[in-house]
C-alpha cells in the first residue's frame, strides 16, 4: 500500500512511533494519516482546501478546517504526541508563531521545507532567474510560498524558540533521502526534513 | 434562493407518517426531571430498506419546528418533506443505501405526544401540566423508536440546529447507539442573546390574551397573535442580513413606498406571511416547551460528560455556516474543542453560504459533498 504515497511521507511515517497521536497541519488529501493507520496511529488533519478536505472525509481521515496562522489555539496543550508540518511552513504568514503553537500542542514535531539554496536554484539565480523546481514549482506571482529559506537559515529559527533538532534529513527532488546524507546538504538537498522536540 | 424543492432527479415518491406507542402505563417514559409520562406516541417516517443485519440505519433529528416528514411527498402535496434535498435516492443521505428514520420530537405537535395531547388523568389537553422537557428526554424517545424498529445501533445520527443538539446529547449519553454523528449549525450552550430571543418569543405567546394560562384549547381561544409574532422575530434570526438584503432590499410591497403603519416594505409582507403560515402548522405550547429545552442545554457543564464517549468513541462531523448568527461558527467550534480535546475522531468544516442559519436546510454544494463523502465512507465500513 505504501508505494502509492509520496516518498517523503513514508520517511515521516517511519519516524513516528507506533500508536502515536498525530496532528498533521496542512494534511492535503490525508495520505500521511492513512499511512500512519498501519502503525495504529490516530490523529487529525488540518487543511483549508475543499478538495483535500472532501478526500479526507471520504477516506475516514478526521479533518478540521482552520487557519494555521490564526486558529491553532483551538488545540489544547500537549493534546498530541507529534505535530507534522510537511512542506507548509513556507506558506504560513508568521512561521515563528506557528512553530511556537506547534511546540505548545506537542513535544515532538516534524517539519519539512523546500531548500532555496539547492544548487539548481543557485544556478537559476546566477542566470538571473528566480528558482523553480519540483519542490518550488510556482511562478513568483502565483506561489503559495511566502517565505524562502536555506537549511542554515532555518535552524536559528528553531533555536530561538528553544526547539532542539533531533534529526536532520536532507531529501532529493523526489523526496528520497540523499545518499550523501548531511554532507553538502545545503547544496544538494532539494528539501529538508527536521525531527524536533520542544522545551518542557 | 435554492430551497427544499430545488433538487432535481428521482425522489422518494409518496411517503406516509405512521404513529407507534413507545411508552405506556406499564412502561412509562422516565424523564430527566423525575416525572414519568405515559402514553408516549411517536410519529415517524422511514425511507429505504433496512438490511438483514440491521446495520444501515440512519436517524434524523429535526429542528425546532420540524416534523417526521423529512423527505418524499405526502399524498396530494405539491411540496416535499423539509429535508428532501438531503434525503432520497442518490441524495447525500442516499436511500438506495440507507434505511432512514425520521420522527417528530417529544413535546412537538406533529403526531408525537406533546403538551396539546390528552392527559389520561384529566381527559383534557395537558397544557402547562405537561412536564418540562430535557434534551435527554428526546433521546430516550428516539432510541425507544429505534428499538421498536429493530435497530439497536445506527450507522449515523444526523441533525441541524436543535436537531444537532439532540444528536450531541444522544452521542454523549449512549455512544453505543451509533457509529457516526453529524451535527450542523448547532450549539452546546446557548448565549445570553440566544436565550433572549427565545424569551421574547415565549413572552409574545404567553402575554397574548388568548393564552389563558395555557388552557386555550379547552377555552376556545388561541394566542395566535403571539405565536405569529414569535415566529416573525425568530425568522429574522434564521437568515443573515445579506440574505434579507438580497431577497428584499428596500423594495415596496406594492407600487411605490408611501409612509404608513401597514405593510409598506416587501420584507414586512414576507414576515407577515411567515407568521400567518406558522399558525396552521405549529402549536404555541410546543413552542414554549421546546425553546426552553434549548435554553437549558449545556451538556459539557458536567465534567464527566465525555466519559462514556471516550470509552466507546463515535466519529463526528460538525459543520457550521459562515453567515449563521443564530448559532455562529463559534458555537460549533466549541463543540469541536470539547470532542477533539477528548481525543474523539472529529471533523469540522465551516461552509461559506450567504443564507445564515437556514443554510443547513439548503442545497449547498460543499455542505452536501461533505455529507456524501462522510457517509460514503460509512457505507464502505458496514459492508
Amino acid at each position: 500500500m505504501s508505494e502509492r504515497f509520496r516518498a517523503d511521507l513514508a520517511i515521516i511515517a517511519d519516524l513516528i512511533p507506533q500508536g502515536s497521536r498525530v496532528l498533521d497541519l496542512g494534511c492535503g488529501n490525508g495520505d500521511l494519516l492513512r499511512l500512519l493507520r498501519e502503525k495504529d496511529c490516530t490523529g487529525t488533519g488540518v487543511d483549508l482546501d475543499p478538495a483535500n478536505v472532501l478526500e479526507c472525509l471520504r477516506h475516514g481521515v478526521d479533518v478540521i478546517e482552520l487557519d494555521l496562522d490564526k486558529e491553532l489555539g483551538e488545540f489544547g496543550p500537549d493534546s498530541y504526541d507529534f505535530v507534522v508540518l510537511s512542506r507548509t511552513l513556507q506558506t504560513v504568514y508568521k512561521p515563528r508563531r506557528v512553530l511556537a503553537e506547534m511546540s505548545r500542542i506537542a513535544v515532538h514535531s516534524i517539519v519539512s521545507m523546500p531548500n532555496f539554496a539547492h544548487w539548481r536554484n543557485r544556478l537559476r539565480l546566477l542566470r538571473g532567474r528566480m528558482p523553480m523546481s519540483k519542490d518550488l514549482p510556482f511562478e513568483w506571482y502565483d506561489t503559495p510560498n511566502l517565505h524562502h529559506s536555506s537549511i542554515p537559515d532555518l535552524e536559528p529559527l528553531f533555536t530561538s524558540l528553544g526547539i532542539e533538532i533531533d534529526r536532520r534529513i536532507p531529501l532529493d527532488v523526489d523526496g528520497h533521502r540523499l545518499a550523501t546524507g548531511n554532507i553538502g546538504s545545503n547544496l544538494l538537498a532539494s528539501s529538508v526534513l527536521f525531527m524536533l522536540h520542544a522545551p518542557r | 434562493m435554492r430551497n427544499n424543492g430545488g433538487v432535481t432527479g428521482p425522489t422518494l415518491g409518496i411517503v406516509e407518517t405512521r404513529i407507534v406507542t413507545v411508552f405506556d402505563h406499564d412502561d412509562p417514559l422516565r424523564m430527566r426531571s423525575g416525572a414519568t409520562l405515559a402514553p408516549v406516541d411517536v410519529a415517524y417516517e422511514t425511507y429505504g430498506t433496512l438490511n438483514e443485519a440491521h446495520t444501515n440505519a440512519i436517524f434524523i433529528c429535526h429542528a425546532l419546528t420540524g416534523d417526521a416528514h423529512a423527505a418524499g411527498f405526502h399524498e396530494g402535496d405539491a411540496k416535499p418533506g423539509w429535508w428532501d434535498n438531503m434525503i432520497g435516492p442518490g441524495r447525500p443521505i442516499d436511500t438506495d443505501v440507507w434505511f432512514v428514520v425520521a420522527s417528530n420530537i417529544l413535546g412537538g405537535c406533529k403526531g408525537t405526544t406533546g403538551p396539546s395531547s390528552m392527559s389520561p388523568a384529566s381527559g383534557e389537553p395537558y397544557a402547562l401540566d405537561f412536564p418540562l422537557l430535557d434534551m435527554a428526554d428526546f433521546v430516550e424517545v428516539h432510541r425507544a423508536l429505534g428499538h421498536r424498529l429493530g435497530i439497536d445501533r445506527f450507522a449515523a445520527v444526523v441533525g441541524g440546529s436543535l436537531g444537532g443538539m439532540q444528536v450531541l446529547q444522544w452521542a454523549l449519553n449512549y455512544p453505543g447507539d451509533m457509529d457516526r454523528a453529524l451535527i450542523f449549525a448547532a450549539s452546546s450552550r446557548l448565549t445570553a442573546q440566544n436565550i433572549a430571543f427565545n424569551a421574547v418569543g415565549r413572552h409574545a405567546i404567553m402575554r397574548d390574551t388568548g393564552f389563558n394560562e395555557g388552557r386555550f384549547l379547552t377555552r376556545g381561544t388561541s394566542p395566535s397573535k403571539g405565536l405569529s409574532v414569535a415566529r416573525m422575530m425568530a425568522h429574522i434570526t434564521y437568515l443573515s442580513e445579506e440574505a434579507f438584503q438580497e431577497k428584499f432590499g428596500r423594495s415596496a410591497q406594492e407600487g411605490e413606498l408611501s409612509p404608513n403603519f401597514g405593510i409598506d416594505f416587501a420584507v414586512e409582507s414576507y414576515l407577515e406571511h411567515q407568521g400567518q403560515r406558522f399558525l396552521s402548522r405549529f402549536d404555541p405550547l410546543s413552542y414554549l416547551y421546546l425553546t426552553r429545552v434549548m435554553d437549558y442545554f449545556d451538556p459539557f457543564q458536567d465534567p464527566q460528560a465525555l466519559e462514556a464517549l471516550r470509552a466507546d468513541p463515535v466519529r463526528f462531523l460538525i459543520m457550521s455556516f459562515d453567515t449563521d448568527w443564530r448559532f455562529s461558527t463559534q458555537h460549533s467550534r466549541r463543540i469541536v474543542r470539547h470532542l477533539e480535546g477528548a481525543h474523539l475522531p472529529t471533523s469540522f468544516r465551516e461552509i461559506a453560504s450567504p443564507w445564515g442559519h437556514d443554510s443547513f436546510l439548503l442545497e449547498l454544494e460543499q455542505y452536501h459533498l461533505s455529507v456524501r463523502a462522510f457517509l460514503d465512507r460509512a457505507a464502505e465500513e458496514i459492508r
